[in-house]
C-alpha cells in the first residue's frame, strides 16, 4: 500500500466516522420524541425517504450476493470466484443496514420479532420480513468461513463446507422470493401508483431489475475495493459477469414494453407527462444505454468502463425504486413531503457504517482472496 | 351484538352540525386539537390520531345552484380491507360486527396499512416515542354491547342511518328509486373496492369525487397482492429444484472434464 493511498483512506474514514457519529444523537432524539420530531412524515406521507432509499434501494443493491453465488456455485462460473466473497459481504452488510434503518423507521421497532408468531400470510410484507430474516442467517453462515479461516477453526469449517450447497440454494430461493415480493407490496396501491408502474407483473420486474443492479453493484464494489486496497483490478472476472447484463437488461426491456402494450398503456409513455419523462429517463439511462454499452467486448475488458456502465444501471434501478415507492404514488391533494435533513442524516450514518464495516472486515479477514 | 353493521350516510340530510364529530371525540376520549383557521368551516382540516371522523365542508356552484355539502368522513370498514390484508402481523381484523378493528398489542409500526388504505384513513401518533395507528373503530365496543355507534346516535337529522349492510343498501336503492330528482343515482361504497360498510348518497348533480370520495375500481385491492403471493409456494419449489438441477449438471460436467484431463495425461 502506498503512502498516498493510506492518506486517502484516512480522510475517507474520518468522514465516515463523522457521518456515523452524527446519526447517533438524531436516532436518540427520535427514540424519545417520536418520528415526527426528526422526519417530515405525516398521515399523508406515512412512508418517505427511508422506505425508498434504505429499504427498496438497499435490498435491490444487496442482490449481488445471490446473483454471484448462483453464477459461481450453481452454474460453475469459476473465473468469477474472486468476486464471490466481497459480494456476499456486501449483501450481508446491506441487509444489516436495511435492518438497522428499520430500527429507526418502525414505530414499534422492539416488536420486529412479532413477525415470528403473529402471522398474516396475505401480507407481502410478512413474506419479505421472513425471507429477509432467514436470508440474513444464510448470509451470515455463507460469510462465516471467512472468519473461521482466519482463526483456523477446522471443525466448524468442515461442517459448513458440507452444507454449503444447501445454504447457497436456500439463499437463492429466499432472494428471488423477497426481491419479487417487494414488488408485490406495491401492488396494493392500484388506486395510487401511476399506471405506467402498477402492473400485476411488478414482482417479476422487481426480480429482473434486482438481478441487473446486483451485477452492477458487484462491479461497482469490486472496482472500488481493489483500488482502495491497492490490488490489481479483477477485470477478467468483472467482464465475465458483465456479459450477463445485456441479457438481463434486454429481457427487462422486452417484458416492460410488452406489458405496457398488453395493458393498453403505450399512449402513456408518449403523452409528454412528467411520468412519461421519468419512464424514458429510467429506460434510457438504466437500460438502453447500458445494454449496448455492455455488449461491447472493449467495455468488458476495461474496469473503468464497466464501472461507468454499472453506475448507469444503479442509477436507473434506484430511480425506478424511488418512483414506485414514492414519486409515482398519488398522495392526498394539498399534502407535500420533502425529506427532513435528519432523515438523510440517519441514512447517511447507516450507509457509512456499512462501508466502514466492509473496509475493516476486508482488511483483517481473507475476504478479497481465499486463504493465504 | 350487532352483525354486519353498516352506515348509510345521506349527504342531502346532513346539516353540518358536527354532533357526530364531537360525539366520537367524547366517546373515545380523544384529545382536543389545536387547530388554525383554514378559511373554511372545516375544523380540524384533516383526520388525525385525535380526530377519527370529521365533516368535510364543500361549497360549489352548479347550474347556478349553490351546493353546500357536508360529508362525514372516516373509516369505510371495507368488506375486503386493504389495511387488514397488508398488515404483516395481522393487526387489523374485519369482525363479525362489520367493524375493521386494530389490535395495538401486535402492531410493529410499519405504516403499510396507512399507505395501502384507498381512503387514506389510518393515522399515526407522530409525536409519541412508541406510536400506534388510530382510526374509527365503528364503535366496536358499543356494538358488541348492542349500542349504536356514538356518532350515529348523536346525529339529529338521521343523516347517519345505522343497520345491517343489506338493509342499508335496500334502503338506499328505495330512496334512489323514489327520489330520482333529489339524488345522484350512484350508491357510493356499494361496489367500490369490493364494497364498504359505510355507504354514501349524494345530492343530484354532485359527483362523489367532488366531495373528496375517491373514484375507485370495483376490484378489491387485496386481490392484486394475493394474485402474486399465491405463487410463492410454487416459486419456492421451482427455484430450489432448478438450482439443484443446474448444480448437479455443473458437477457432472466438471467431473467429465477432469476425467478427460486424466485420460489425456495418461496418453
Ligand atoms: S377504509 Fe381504510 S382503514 Fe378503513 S377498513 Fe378500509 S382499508 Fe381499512
Ligand atoms: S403499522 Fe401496525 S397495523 Fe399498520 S400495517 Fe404496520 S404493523 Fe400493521
Ligand atoms: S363509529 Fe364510533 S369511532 Fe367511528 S366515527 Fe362514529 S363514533 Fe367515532
Amino acid at each position: 500500500m502506498t503512502h498516498n493511498q493510506d492518506k486517502v483512506i484516512g480522510t475517507g474514514s474520518i468522514i465516515l466516522i463523522i457521518l456515523m457519529a452524527l446519526a447517533v444523537p438524531v436516532a436518540g432524539w427520535r427514540y424519545f420524541n417520536g418520528l415526527g420530531s426528526i422526519t417530515n412524515l405525516s398521515d399523508a406521507y406515512p412512508w418517505g425517504f427511508w422506505i425508498s432509499f434504505d429499504l427498496f434501494c438497499g435490498v435491490a443493491l444487496a442482490a449481488g450476493a445471490f446473483v454471484v453465488a448462483a453464477v459461481v456455485d450453481i452454474f460453475g462460473g469459476k473465473t468469477m470466484k474472486p468476486l464471490l466473497r466481497p459480494a456476499i459481504l456486501t449483501g450481508f452488510l446491506g441487509y444489516i443496514l436495511v435492518g438497522t434503518a428499520l430500527m429507526v423507521d418502525l414505530g414499534q421497532y422492539h416488536r420486529i420479532w412479532y413477525l415470528t408468531w403473529s402471522w398474516n400470510l396475505h401480507s407481502p410484507l410478512f413474506e419479505v420480513g421472513w425471507c429477509v430474516m432467514m436470508y440474513l442467517t444464510v448470509l451470515a453462515l455463507e460469510f462465516a468461513p471467512v472468519v473461521l479461516e482466519k482463526f483456523k477453526l477446522e471443525v466448524p469449517l468442515k461442517i459448513l463446507k458440507r452444507v454449503s450447497i444447501v445454504l447457497i440454494i436456500a439463499g437463492i430461493t429466499l432472494s428471488t422470493m423477497h426481491q419479487s415480493s417487494l414488488g408485490t407490496m406495491l401492488l396494493i396501491m392500484q388506486d395510487k401508483l401511476h399506471p405506467l408502474w402498477h402492473t400485476q407483473i411488478l414482482p417479476i420486474l422487481f426480480l429482473n431489475t434486482a438481478i441487473a443492479v446486483g451485477i452492477a453493484m458487484v462491479i461497482f464494489e469490486s472496482t472500488i475495493t481493489m483500488k482502495v486496497f491497492g490490488r490489481p483490478a479483477e477485470t477478467a472476472a468483472q467482464g465475465k459477469l458483465a456479459k450477463g447484463l445485456p441479457w438481463v437488461l434486454g429481457i427487462y426491456f422486452i417484458i416492460r414494453i410488452a406489458d405496457i402494450a398488453f395493458n393498453g398503456r403505450i399512449g402513456l409513455i408518449f403523452d409528454g407527462s412528467r411520468e412519461s419523462l421519468w419512464f424514458w429517463i429510467e429506460m434510457i439511462i438504466g437500460v438502453i444505454i447500458p445494454f449496448f454499452y455492455f455488449l461491447s467486448s472493449k467495455v468488458r475488458s476495461s474496469t473503468p468502463a464497466m464501472f461507468k456502465g454499472a453506475l448507469m444501471v444503479m442509477a436507473g434501478v434506484m430511480f425506478n425504486r424511488f418512483i414506485v415507492s414514492w414519486l409515482g404514488i398519488r398522495f392526498p391533494e394539498g399534502s407535500s413531503y420533502v425529506p427532513h435533513i435528519m432523515e438523510i442524516m440517519i441514512s447517511a450514518g447507516v450507509v457509512s457504517g456499512g462501508i466502514m464495516a466492509f473496509y475493516l472486515l476486508s482488511r483483517f479477514f481473507p475476504v478479497l482472496s481465499e486463504e493465504h | 351484538m350487532f352483525k354486519n353493521s353498516s352506515f348509510l350516510i345521506d349527504i342531502t340530510k346532513c346539516i353540518g352540525c358536527r354532533s357526530c364529530q364531537v360525539a366520537c371525540k367524547r366517546w373515545n376520549q380523544l384529545e382536543a386539537e389545536k387547530t388554525h383557521n383554514t378559511g373554511g368551516h372545516q375544523n380540524p382540516p384533516l383526520l388525525s390520531a385525535h380526530t377519527w371522523t370529521l365533516i368535510r365542508f364543500k361549497e360549489f356552484e352548479k347550474k347556478e345552484k349553490l351546493h353546500w355539502c357536508f360529508t362525514k368522513v372516516g373509516c369505510m370498514h371495507c368488506e375486503q380491507p386493504a389495511c387488514a390484508s397488508v398488515c404483516p402481523v395481522g393487526a387489523f381484523t374485519k369482525t363479525e360486527t362489520g367493524a375493521v378493528v386494530y389490535n395495538d398489542k401486535v402492531c410493529i409500526g410499519c405504516r403499510y396499512c396507512m399507505i395501502a388504505c384507498p381512503f387514506r384513513i389510518p393515522t399515526y401518533e407522530w409525536k409519541k416515542a412508541f406510536p400506534f395507528v388510530k382510526k374509527c373503530t365503528f364503535c366496536f365496543d358499543r356494538q358488541t354491547e348492542g349500542t349504536r355507534p356514538a356518532c350515529a346516535s348523536a346525529c339529529p337529522t338521521g343523516a347517519i342511518a345505522f343497520g345491517t349492510r343489506t338493509e342499508m343498501a335496500k334502503k338506499a336503492h328505495e330512496l334512489l328509486k323514489n327520489n330520482p330528482e333529489k339524488y345522484n343515482p350512484h350508491l357510493y361504497g356499494e361496489k367500490e373496492v369490493g364494497g364498504t360498510a359505510v355507504m354514501y348518497l349524494a345530492p343530484k348533480g354532485v359527483e362523489f369525487k367532488e366531495l373528496g370520495l375517491p373514484e375507485l375500481a370495483e376490484r378489491p385491492l387485496p386481490t392484486w397482492t394475493w394474485n402474486a403471493l399465491r405463487f410463492v409456494p410454487s416459486q419456492i419449489v421451482v427455484v430450489s429444484a432448478a438450482m439443484a438441477f443446474f448444480y448437479w449438471l455443473t458437477k457432472r460436467k466438471t467431473k467429465k472434464k477432469d476425467v478427460n484431463k486424466e485420460v489425456r495425461h495418461d496418453a
